[in-house]
């Protein structure tokens, strides 16, 4: 076992015994559930909007080596600079680099999951730079030394008290237990950090293959100020999130709304196609777009996988996911996190280091039914289970399938094995629950069904 | 060999191999051949009043403000009502038919963004007041650009975003906006596009709705009927 | 017509009930029940474990019973969505690809194949309770199955039926996951029966053993009273 699925199974035990912990992301969730289910309402056809979406994807994707060429010519003849980063470690060079240009010390950055999948943040301050992250969400858990809970809602762990505790301790800010107090508090210390950085970064939700540019979705603002005030803008951004046409916003972006956040439309929608252009007045004098591989093109290489790439960040699948309600964000211990997360993630780092996020699954099949792109979900957490005991198979568990499959389906054997089970079960009633229990697994909370002293086998042949 | 040929020659290659078709393990995938977001988004009504009338619930669900004039005059005179009521001492705007008409009326400093301007002067504002591309029914939205509204950061940076539009700058949906961004800049699309659905709001803290985050706290829309 | 009956490895040595009832409902239907004596599993654990190659030989022996059999209706969502919808998959590209087709063709569950091959609704069974139906996934998911058991619960006697916030939500058995993350199973199963018992029901039916043997032992650690019952068990009351 991976030292990565050790520390799964130990976070896990801790969070699925955490009953306050289930009760804050139940009612979150909850309240989105709510808003999201009438949004779905609201629109002429869901699912037709769900299969247009999955097929315009499908031509992205599946066109990728064509849409990404002319994304790029387009922002390239707009004087943006655009670089191409085959690994995290290449990306992270390549904003040291611009940073270390510009002669920079100040960096605010707006929300960027990609940023966290090559560790940028740790990159740029082992550097000796200062970054901070204005999303409100993301700039709590950055206060917190801590990751983002959910690839949406950054913060959903946390309560207006822990928030207010650690404003005070970190900003010296006075207690308040009002969200509208302690937003303002955020918002008047990032402020400051808007109108002195150097330097802004941004991700992108969607890169327009038609027009030239990036798409943002925010609900703050704190991307559009990313993108308006500082000298120099960065943008980085996944392959993978190429559309053909901008007119395909207008399905894509109340999607991403009503399953992101149960809202029709996100309140800012931004689509940027280059620094500032002559006659314009503000913007940055200089825009850099990192594109970034770092294994996409391997599972772009997965024909049965490749519309995992069609993802658009929504965490709609994390939401839905019962495994995720109960063990919560931090447990994958990873960046993307929940169904979506289980599927790429040992794609991105390693199949065998991190099969055990498929494993955690009982292939319920919730993801695929909610996702607004069609994502086929909960096979490909099957798939990844295929693909990692074919190069790598467990010897005693594949034994253990072999032999049951040797004694089902041969009625003598099945029916000897039935008989010994039924003799076994008092002795393991007398080691119920301790170490010496074979069946502790299961016995530690459950009780275990008696073996029925007549069968279904021995009925059917008794009325013969 | 550079990263791009690394990258693209690895997609080229990747791409050799036929992925299944668009949810092909979906038990009773709707067809949609051929469709358009249109016959999927939420239904808007055809008729202009109605639009109107869809533009202003939105509108009022979002927390902006949103009023309609018959006349200038009655237009010049809320705004000037507004700015007394809060107090405002500095705005900041751009110059266009409607802001040239309407904001002299407000007898205050004014910061003009359509040339070089400092942004921590900006930051003083108490509004930025700017005109737009579209409102759009279907979301309650406010379309600008970088080249309608006076910049990138008049319509974020100031505390209340004040919006002067006419009604025939209505339009009914999403596709709809997208079409009249084509229409008018297909050629030099500005820099920025933004559809500005609302006052700026978190749900970061326990999801409660929290309005004012970074960008403007109050959104005000003043349409003029021509 | 003549059914072939595939009875499940866990309901044939745990839950023999639920198997006999449906053999009784058939019967009563004036159907003939036939039930392959061979086999007992349908390959499901070791194919959820990405095992494919130890479930291939169990599941070519079920293919082999059932190849003869005008219409195979089978006692569990989970193992029928292994037999409709997986068994093609995991004999793609192999001899037996097309026998697996034909024979997802011509299989149901239990519930759905009353309902929606047979068109019966009303079993005249009685059965005077307060229930609320758990819809296990494989059966609710990859076979479609919602409406099927509700329209049979619909018409036995004196029975109410409330349902639960959790009704479709997975009950955290799984399978080998309840054994390989059991803290995560029990979690999922606690979440569960929470909203089983807020019902107020005096039984959680469903029409997936596996799915009540978790709750099952769950509520009965937990000394809850709500007790588990199979759909079929429900419709054979009288």
């Amino acid at each position: 076992m991976s030292t990565f699925a050790t520390q799964f199974l130990k976070q896990a035990r801790v969070m699925a015994g955490d009953l306050r912990h289930r009760q804050i992301i139940r009612t979150a969730l909850g309240n989105y559930g709510i808003a999201r289910d009438k949004g779905k309402t609201s629109f002429q056809d869901w699912e037709g909007a769900r299969q247009l979406a999955a097929e315009t994807k499908w031509e992205a994707v599946n066109h990728l080596d064509q849409y990404l060429e002319e994304f790029v010519a387009k922002i390239e003849a707009r004087r943006t600079k655009v670089h191409w980063a085959s690994t995290s470690e290449q990306a992270r060079e390549i904003i040291l680099q611009i940073v270390r240009d510009k002669n920079a010390r100040s960096i605010i950055k707006s929300k960027a999951m990609t940023a966290e999948e090559i560790h940028l943040n740790d990159a740029l301050e082992a550097a000796g730079l200062n970054v901070v992250e204005n999303d409100l969400g993301e700039f709590i858990v950055q206060l917190r030394h801590e990751t983002p809970y959910h690839i949406v809602f950054p913060s959903m762990h946390l309560t207006r008290g822990e928030i207010s505790e650690l404003f005070q301790r970190e900003l010296g800010s006075a207690p308040t237990d009002d969200p509208q107090e302690l937003t303002m508090i955020a918002r008047r210390v990032l402020r400051k950090k808007f109108l002195t950085a150097d330097i802004g970064i941004t991700g992108a939700n969607f890169a327009i293959a038609e027009t030239g540019m990036i798409s943002i979705t925010e609900n703050e603002g704190n991307a559009r100020l990313t993108a308006a005030l500082p000298k120099t803008m960065i943008t980085l951004l996944g392959i993978e999130k190429v559309l053909p046409k901008l007119e395909d916003l207008a399905l894509f972006l109340p999607m991403l709304a009503t399953m992101g956040t149960g809202q029709a439309l996100t309140c800012y929608n931004t689509m940027y196609g280059g620094p500032r252009q002559p006659g314009e007045s503000d913007g940055p004098e200089e825009w850099h777009i990192v594109l970034l591989d770092n294994h996409r093109t391997e599972l772009l290489a997965d024909a049965e996988q490749r519309d995992a790439l069609h993802c658009i960040r929504c965490g709609a699948c994390l939401n839905v996911c019962p495994i995720f309600r109960n063990v919560g964000g931090h447990t994958y211990g990873t960046t993307y996190s929940g169904p979506i997360g289980s599927v790429i993630t040992p794609h991105l780092r390693g199949l065998q280091d991190w099969k055990h996020l498929s494993n955690a699954s009982t292939l319920c099949g919730a993801c695929t039914e909610t996702c607004p792109v069609k994502i086929d979900l909960h096979h490909h957490l099957l798939q990844n289970r295929r693909n990692a005991s074919a190069t790598q198979p467990a010897f005693f568990e594949r034994l253990a399938y072999q032999i049951f499959g040797s004694i089902t389906n041969r009625p003598a054997l099945w029916a000897i094995a039935k008989k010994l089970g039924r003799w076994g079960q008092p002795l393991q009633n007398l080691v119920k629950g301790s170490a010496l229990d074979p069946a502790k697994a299961w016995t530690r909370t459950r009780e275990l069904p008696p073996l029925a002293n007549e069968s279904f086998k021995d009925w059917w042949r008794n009325r013969k | 060999m550079n990263e791009r040929e690394n990258i693209s020659g690895r997609i080229r290659e990747a791409l050799k191999a036929p992925a299944h078709q668009p949810a092909s393990h979906d038990p009773a995938p709707t067809p949609a051949t051929a469709s358009t977001p249109r016959q999927w988004l939420p239904k808007v009504s055809e008729s202009v009043d109605e639009q109107l009338a869809l533009f202003a619930q939105n509108a009022a669900a979002l927390k902006a403000n949103f009023q309609m004039f018959h006349m200038a005059e009655d237009l010049r005179q809320a705004l000037v009502r507004l700015s007394e009521a809060e107090g405002w001492q500095r705005v900041a705007g751009h110059s266009g038919d409607l802001t040239n008409v309407l904001c002299p009326a407000l007898n205050l400093p004014l910061l003009r963004t359509d040339q070089a301007y400092d942004f921590h002067e900006l930051e003083q504002c108490d509004a930025g007041i700017s005109e737009c591309d579209a409102l759009i029914a279907q979301t309650g939205t406010v379309l600008v650009t970088s080249r309608s509204a006076g910049g990138r950061a008049l319509s974020v940076l100031p505390p209340h975003h004040v919006v002067l539009a006419r009604r025939n700058q209505l339009v009914a949906d999403l596709p709809a906006a997208f079409e009249l961004l084509n229409r008018k800049y297909a050629c030099n699309y500005p820099s920025m596009i933004s559809f500005i659905t609302g006052p700026s709001r978190t749900g970061d803290i326990e999801r409660i709705l929290v309005l004012g985050a970074h960008g403007p706290k109050r959104l005000t829309i003043l349409c003029l009927q021509d | 017509m003549t059914i072939t009956l595939f009875i499940p490895c866990f309901v044939d040595a745990l839950f023999p009930r639920a198997g006999i009832s449906m053999v009784e409902i058939l019967e009563r239907l004036g159907h003939t029940v036939v039930c392959p004596e061979e086999i007992a599993c349908c390959g499901q654990p070791a194919f959820n474990s990405g095992y494919w190659d130890q479930s291939r030989p169990v599941a070519a022996k079920v293919l082999e019973q059932l190849k003869d059999a005008e219409t195979v209706v089978i006692g569990s969502g989970s193992c029928g969505a292994m037999v409709k919808k997986f068994y093609p998959e995991l004999f793609a590209k192999t001899p037996q690809a097309e026998l697996a087709r034909q024979i997802a063709a011509r299989t149901w569950e239990f519930s759905d194949f009353l309902v929606s091959k047979l068109g019966v609704t009303d079993l005249g069974a009685a059965f005077p309770h307060k229930v609320t139906f758990h819809d296990g996934c494989h059966g609710l998911r990859e076979l479609g199955i919602k409406q099927s058991p509700r329209k049979l619960l619909a018409n036995v006697q004196g029975l109410q039926l409330v349902e639960m916030a959790e009704a479709e939500t997975c009950c955290g058995f799984g399978g080998t996951f309840a054994a390989k993350f059991p803290m995560i199973s029990t979690a999922m199963g606690e979440v569960k029966c929470a909203s089983a018992v807020e019902t107020g029901a005096e039984f959680v039916v469903s029409n997936d053993s596996s799915c009540l043997m978790h709750l099952q032992g769950l509520l009965s650690r937990q000394g809850k009273p709500i007790k588990t019952i199979h759909l079929a068990e429900v419709l054979n009351h009288r």
